[in-house]
């Protein structure tokens, strides 16, 4: 009753006592006026203030593609060719080679995150998962850089090998199909023949690294929110580990596969240094993804934003406006479907 | 009462107690899924030992033989193949099945795992030799050719520019991340949705177009030098959403009760944020953020746009062109020269260690406060 620190109930707690009005007044909202007026309107103005920060990005990314599309029209979209020297670019290239990279990068990454995920919530034992979170998050941090090296480096020399493995035994398959003359050696890199370093398929190996990680947390907290009691009732039945997972643990987390495989995608589209670093750089439009050379908007930004003209730059910009819209789509479609898988599952006290 | 206990046990020889099953299992012949008996690890034992020998003998004398990612392929293969018949010996479908996808289960981290610890062996083993000296901490690389030996030379200038542009990123991004995620949780209301929906969307941002968006708009139009502060603003913007997002989920997390509590003892909104909500939400926080600047800091792709690559000591984030230690790296890699390549390794062994380092302070910081479900 009493024994209050602050002002308020002292002045209207006596008087609520004899009356009968108990939930009329209460006037909270009155009395703290000053400091929490200040704190909300602060408060408020560093919000906005971000708000037209973050905000005049986007809009000053939209603005800069309209002289992009005033110059070069709609063949902006549909021109393979990147030549600033003759003022003809396009960017259908690009956009190809990036979603080429992005889609590989997850065909790898998601089996595994998969997997993973379920390693830790199911198979681990115990007393090893908490252990195998933390490396899972200090991956997340590792830079792209230091991933793109070990590729370039660690990765490359074997991957090239399987690559020419793959285009020898199934190049029947268009996926691997690779325009050169198979039985050639891989060491032997004469010109008209075009070698295996630096494909779509050697980036995404580099960007498997990047969203592994991000898809595999995901994944996982989905996983270890599987309601426990239908998974002892389905021990209780008789039921292998695997039988729990595939009729409990993988129905619950179906959308949690399907939102961070997509939220990893939106990661992946957006990946540069690594890309970069692998790729050697080729502007066509080709499904033969060992082969060497492609390239992606990112990298498309990196090796040519220094010697741009102001309308290359905007077309630049233009390239990046459509990247940040794709990525948007992607992570703001993953983030529905994670949330509504949580569901009431955030309402925790 | 004690021969019943005991006769499983001593039919099924000596299994480690498993905790979940096991105990109610009394007289019925059980299908033993999680205590493994001696017969079990005899048939792992047994494929591994047996795919190994075959696949080596198909592989190296009969077929031509072609490196060695092809062979672990093929052993895993034949290895899956021989553990799953020697099972399909003794135990019913399930199980086989059961056993086939827990050895895809553990192959697929072992795989990751493997990956990582190479990640890390190479830029550790590669690095050495440039690690070695001390003058690689101590010199700048001002006047040094690529040739020099690693006695000449250092990355200082790279240390101390990702030092001075993180530093003046995360002072911007961070009161600006904090202070919008009070607002969209402790304030909300119309605007906070429209602030929560902007950011959420910005968080997509891809980093490339964040340091091109600074690279355009102060370098370009407003003729900026290329310089460290240019290549803060860009990791800034590039972390802002980023920090914004990852402290309004922290502070999302911060039970309701108490702050109910808090206003029930007459509390103010500015009260109740300041000594209840922020100090809950501390530890979150500051993992939160420092996650954050771990992230900043290997950032490549803005700092490329916007920093310029200098060779020298530089401390003034305001002039000339500045180095960081990504940056330094993927000038290092694309010179082409053998001794760039290793201090290359080198810089990513440090810049590896500079974010471990903040990993486990993070750790440290959340360490007290571990929420269990």
């Amino acid at each position: 009753m009493s024994g209050d620190v602050l002002a308020p109930p002292p002045a209207s707690g006596p008087a609520i006592e004899p009356g009968e009005d108990d939930d009329v007044p209460r006037r909270l909202v009155v009395r703290h006026s000053l400091q929490d007026r200040l704190f909300v309107h602060s408060v408020r103005g560093v919000g906005m203030l971000v708000l037209v920060i973050v905000s005049c990005i986007g809009v000053f990314l939209g603005i800069q593609s309209v002289p992009t599309l005033d110059h070069y029209g709609f063949s902006f979209f549909t021109e393979f060719r990147w030549l600033p020297s003759q003022d003809v670019i396009g960017i259908s290239a690009v956009v190809v080679g990036t979603i080429e990279v992005a889609l590989l990068a997850l065909v790898i990454a998601v089996p595994l995150s998969v997997l993973t995920a379920l390693f830790i919530t199911d198979w681990a034992p115990p007393g090893l998962r908490a252990t195998l979170i933390r490396v899972v998050d200090l991956m997340a941090a590792v830079p792209g850089i230091v991933f793109g090296l070990w590729v370039l480096f660690v990765i490359q020399p074997h991957a090239t090998e399987v690559a020419h493995w793959l285009s020898k035994y199934l190049g029947w398959f268009p996926l691997f199909h690779v325009r050169t003359d198979v039985d050639y050696p891989i060491w032997n890199q004469a010109p008209g023949y075009p070698s295996y370093a630096g494909s779509a398929f050697i980036a995404a190996i580099a960007v498997t690294m990047m969203i592994f990680p991000m898809a595999t947390s995901v994944m996982r907290e989905v996983f270890s929110q599987a309601p426990v009691g239908e998974k002892e009732a389905a021990l209780a039945l008789g039921a292998t580990r695997w039988a729990v997972v595939r009729t409990v643990v993988l129905p619950f987390g179906r959308s949690g596969i399907v939102g961070g495989s997509m939220l990893a995608l939106g990661r992946a589209l957006g990946e540069t240094i690594s890309v970069v670093l692998v790729i050697s750089q080729a502007f066509e439009i080709k499904p033969y993804v060992l082969e060497s050379g492609t390239s992606t908007i990112s990298s498309l930004i990196a090796s040519s934003f220094k010697e741009a003209t102001p309308s290359q730059l905007s077309a630049l910009l233009t390239a990046g406006f459509l990247l940040f819209c794709m990525t948007l789509l992607v992570n703001s479609l993953a983030a529905m479907i994670v949330t509504r898988s949580r569901g009431s599952q955030v309402t925790e006290l | 009462m004690t021969q019943t206990l005991e006769r499983p046990t001593d039919g099924v020889p000596p299994a480690e107690p498993a905790v979940e099953a096991a105990a109610p299992a009394e007289q019925e012949v059980l299908r033993r899924t999680s205590s493994r008996t001696r017969e079990d690890v005899l048939a792992l034992v047994g494929a591994a030992v047996g795919s190994a020998a075959t696949t080596w003998l198909f592989y190296t004398i009969i077929l031509p033989a072609e490196g060695s990612i092809g062979f672990v392929v093929a052993w895993y293969l034949v290895f899956v193949a021989f553990y799953a018949a020697l099972t399909g010996l003794t135990q019913p479908r399930q199980v086989v099945i059961d056993r086939v996808v827990s050895t895809a289960v553990i192959a697929a981290p072992t795989l990751v795992a493997f990956a990582l610890a190479t990640v890390v062996l190479m830029t550790l083993v590669k690095g050495l030799p440039a690690l070695a000296n001390l003058n690689f901490f101590t010199d700048d690389m001002s006047g040094v050719r690529a040739q020099d030996p690693f006695t000449r030379g250092g990355i200082l200038h790279a240390i101390v520019g990702t030092l001075i542009e993180v530093a003046i990123a995360v002072a911007i991004a961070m009161p600006l991340g904090v202070a919008a995620a009070v607002y969209m949780s402790e304030v909300g209301g119309r605007g906070g949705r429209l602030v929560r929906t902007v950011v959420e969307a910005m968080t997509a941002l891809p980093s490339i177009v964040a340091g091109l968006f600074i690279y355009s708009v102060f370098i370009v139009q407003f003729g900026m030098p290329a310089s460290g502060l240019a290549a803060a603003l860009a990791l800034a913007v590039m972390a802002l959403p980023i920090m914004a997002r990852a402290s309004y989920v922290v502070l999302g997390v911060v039970p309701g009760g108490l702050r109910e509590a808090s206003y029930a003892m007459g509390a103010g909104k500015w009260q109740t944020v300041w000594k209840v909500v922020l100090p809950t939400a501390r530890p979150g926080l500051a993992t939160a953020l420092i996650l954050g600047v771990a992230r900043a800091v290997g950032e490549t792709a803005p700092v490329l746009l916007t920093s310029g690559a200098s060779t020298f000591l530089n401390t003034n984030p305001v002039k000339d062109p500045m180095n960081s230690l990504p940056l330094f790296i993927y000038a290092s890699i694309q010179s082409g020269s053998p001794e760039m390549e290793e201090r290359a390794y080198a810089a990513s062994a440090v810049l590896l260690i500079l974010v471990l380092t903040l990993f486990l302070i993070a750790r440290l910081v959340a360490g007290g406060r571990r929420k269990s479900r």
